[in-house]
């Protein structure tokens, strides 16, 4: 039996607290969703019940809606941002919401459905902790849905949470609701998520039922409600536990009379922590030293861990400069040629001879696309070998080579050193979302045997 | 062990700092003396202590400016062992490259000598304040924020970004904004102003002013004009939410006389930052848009 069910509703998201605790971290969270299965309506009705919509933006929603012939606000014109969005009512490009609980802060990548999809769930999935599909009760999962779980694996999102939508037009029916839940469970287990990062729900987005409280009209339902899910689900990403991995950003040295011989290393901890004492290696020179002081914004520590930003001081003197990497046991091994997944984001199509920038960490270094071995046609989930090119919103493999050796680490073990992307040298377009590693092969990408990062 | 989320915030900022300076050749922190653009010069410290924060301030002067905050900006440059590079609105329209508008406004006059400035200073990046909560336009923009030539904001060449893997490629004349507080929301920053004891003008705090009442705003008179006929001014305990042109940016009624009691008010308060006090975003609901298109932040 389920606890009580208040005990489920999200601390008081009806009169905002003044002096919120939030000892829950921030929750990064991307939304994934069809055509008009509602998601911006989701979407508002978050910021609405989080009261992070306030009078004169929701004075503005009323009137554009009473300027519509609406009767109701419709929540979906918060999130609508650009004119040419609204003048033809849809939405273009990854737009970033804020909203927070006494509990937690959420930013959330709100993506569109159709046009361009897998650029910009691609785009909000790559610094995603949870990703939130969306399908409408009545059409269950589909292609669409199917696409954007693959999308979501492959780049490693941790959590993924489906909103059962529109619950209220199949009659708060739970038989729907199950059917719909359960073919969702079984495709992202087959995708490497357990149970414990799954989760479905019912909701009405119009409604609000089981958004940011327990709807009384699903009394079959027996978790939290979305919000309250959103407030719970663990932020720890594992990554501290992962191999150190650390891009130097740059070298402080303030050649001050104070500080006459500080030299220090500067950059944001991949993954992975580190502590005075360490042994470390410095990537692709291969030079070991120890770790002699590690200072943050807060002072120096003894040990920080991946995420944090912070500046090392190294026993020796070494000529560490941006770009290195310094990283301990298992190493990275540096490589000039190495295989990768794609997700190519750019109107010219990629062929194998192309010349490019690729930024790995701090390193931005040439590079060719030798071979184009295969393409993932996420349509049907299958592989295509021997493509001829890669065109806008394609996710195939790469062969590379790249100018100088590159300390890479697999995708699914390391994000952080197993992402790149890839530039056009010419005018600094980004072409590719890049993951080291050829992850996905059919229905199984990223995360096999339950390691989804 | 759950990291805060201003601790989060706080270091994706720093990496965000570093990342512009170990990529561009000359940047600048655009600096208004606004809560927003002194919690960024906090951070730039943070991101290079012990050694000096490696850029200048930009100023874009109006000319209709609150004394305490020339004052403040003088006093932190000083503290800091910063460069200010002030551009003044007055200095364009006396040499007749601007003309003052029928309206009075300056802050639409800003983007040209904004722009000319970092030509002439060759600026390659300029970190900004912005932050996606501010308005909806801003929702899509991205950290680093590619602007032409023309220093215009074009939706569709933005870039999209990937991880922290940000890409600051531009061309000759070309420029990029970058802003490390864009994940950070009205309350965060109040937050973090706390946290860090960091000092703002005193005009963020309430204090009693003369105001009077103008499209529903209450502006402090100024040489900038007013009160007018019919305006009639009266003595008020008010603050500021925001900080920028005097003569369009108005005082809420407020007794919150600390930090403290500004972020109670914050999280209680019922109108945005923008919509509560600057006239120029009012002009229309795709105002923010048209401006960003225009070169503007």
């Amino acid at each position: 039996m389920h606890p009580d069910r208040t005990t489920h509703a999200p601390t008081p998201a009806t009169t905002r607290s003044p002096r919120p605790v939030q000892d829950g971290g921030l929750l990064r969270l991307v939304t994934a969703g069809s055509v008009d299965d509602g998601k911006s309506t989701l979407v508002g009705r978050l910021l609405y019940d989080t009261k992070s919509v306030l009078a004169d933006q929701l004075d503005a929603v009323r009137q554009a809606s009473i300027d519509r012939g609406m009767a109701t606000p419709d929540l979906s014109l918060l999130v609508d941002g650009l004119r040419s969005e609204r003048e033809q009512g849809i939405t273009i490009d990854v737009a970033y919401r804020y909203f927070s609980t006494p509990r937690r802060s959420f930013v959330l990548a709100d993506t569109p459905g159709h046009v361009q999809y897998t650029r910009n769930t691609v785009t909000g999935a790559s610094t995603a902790q949870l990703g939130l599909l969306l399908v409408d009760a009545r059409k269950g999962v589909v292609a669409q849905t199917r696409r954007h779980l693959a999308v979501l694996a492959l780049l490693g999102v941790r959590h993924l949470t489906l909103a059962v939508n529109k619950i209220d037009l199949v009659g708060y029916d739970e038989a729907v609701f199950t059917a719909v839940a359960e073919e969702f469970t079984a495709r992202a287990q087959a995708l490497g998520y357990p149970a414990a990062r799954l989760h479905a729900l019912p909701v009405s987005a119009l409604t609000g039922d089981n958004v940011a409280g327990l709807s009384h009209r699903t009394p079959w339902y027996q978790g939290p409600s979305l919000l309250a899910h959103l407030e719970t689900v663990p932020v720890e990403s594992g990554l501290h536990r992962a191999p150190f991995r650390f891009p130097v950003q740059g070298v402080i040295r303030p050649r001050t009379a104070q500080h006459r011989d500080y030299r220090g290393y500067c950059g944001r901890i991949g993954s992975g922590s580190v502590s005075t004492g360490d042994e470390v290696t410095v990537c692709p020179g291969g030079h070991g030293t120890r770790i002699a002081r590690i200072d943050t914004p807060e002072g120096p520590v003894r040990t920080a861990r991946a995420g944090q930003s912070v500046t090392l001081l190294l026993d020796d003197e070494l000529g560490v400069e941006r770009g290195d990497l310094i990283a301990s046991d298992p190493l990275p091994w540096p490589v000039t040629t190495f295989d990768a997944t794609v997700c190519w984001l750019a109107e010219a199509p990629l062929f194998a001879g192309s010349r490019l920038l690729i930024k790995h960490g701090t390193r931005t270094t040439q590079a060719v696309v030798t071979d184009l071995p295969s393409l993932f046609d996420e349509q049907n989930l299958t592989v295509v070998p021997g493509p001829e090119c890669l065109s806008l919103n394609d996710i195939g493999h790469i062969a590379v080579r790249t100018a100088t050796p590159l300390p890479v680490d697999n995708y699914a073990a390391i994000p952080a050193t197993g992402s790149f992307i890839l530039i056009d040298p010419r005018d600094g377009q980004t072409m590719a979302a890049g993951l080291v590693g050829t992850p996905y092969a059919g229905d199984r990408p990223n995360g096999q045997q339950g390691t989804a990062p | 062990m759950v990291r805060s989320a201003l601790d989060a915030l706080e270091s994706e900022a720093i990496h965000i700092f570093r990342e512009v300076d170990g990529e561009f050749d000359r940047p600048a922190i655009l600096f208004s003396g606004g809560k927003d653009s002194t919690v960024l010069v906090h951070l730039a410290a943070k991101a290079f202590a012990p050694a000096p924060v490696p850029f200048p301030l930009l100023h874009v002067d109006t000319g209709h400016n609150f004394p305490e905050v020339l004052e403040f900006r003088d006093a932190l440059a000083r503290r800091m062992n910063l460069r200010v590079v002030v551009a003044r609105v007055q200095d364009w329209i006396e040499d007749g490259r601007l003309t003052e508008r029928a309206d009075g406004l300056r802050n639409p006059l800003q983007t040209v000598p904004l722009l000319e400035t970092i030509t002439a200073w060759r600026f390659d990046a300029l970190f900004g304040g912005g932050r996606r909560d501010e308005e909806r336009a801003r929702a899509k923009e991205r950290i680093f924020s590619l602007r032409n030539a023309f220093g215009q904001w074009e939706p569709s060449r933005q870039r999209p970004e990937l991880w922290n893997l940000y890409n600051g490629r531009h061309q000759p004349g070309e420029h990029v904004r970058v802003f490390p507080l864009s994940n950070w929301a009205e309350l965060d920053v109040w937050r973090y102003i706390e946290r860090e004891g960091i000092e703002l003008p005193s005009l963020y705090y309430a204090h009693r002013r003369e105001v009077f009442l103008r499209d529903g705003m209450w502006l402090a008179p100024g040489p900038w004009g007013g009160p007018r006929d019919g305006e009639t001014s009266r003595l008020a305990t008010v603050r500021y939410r925001t900080v920028g042109d005097a003569s369009c940016t108005g005082a809420v009624e407020s007794r919150a006389a600390d930090v403290t009691a500004v972020i109670d008010e914050v999280a209680a308060s019922r109108l945005t930052e923008r919509g509560a006090t600057r006239a120029d975003d009012q002009l229309s609901e795709a105002a923010m848009e048209d401006r960003k298109r225009e070169g503007y932040f």
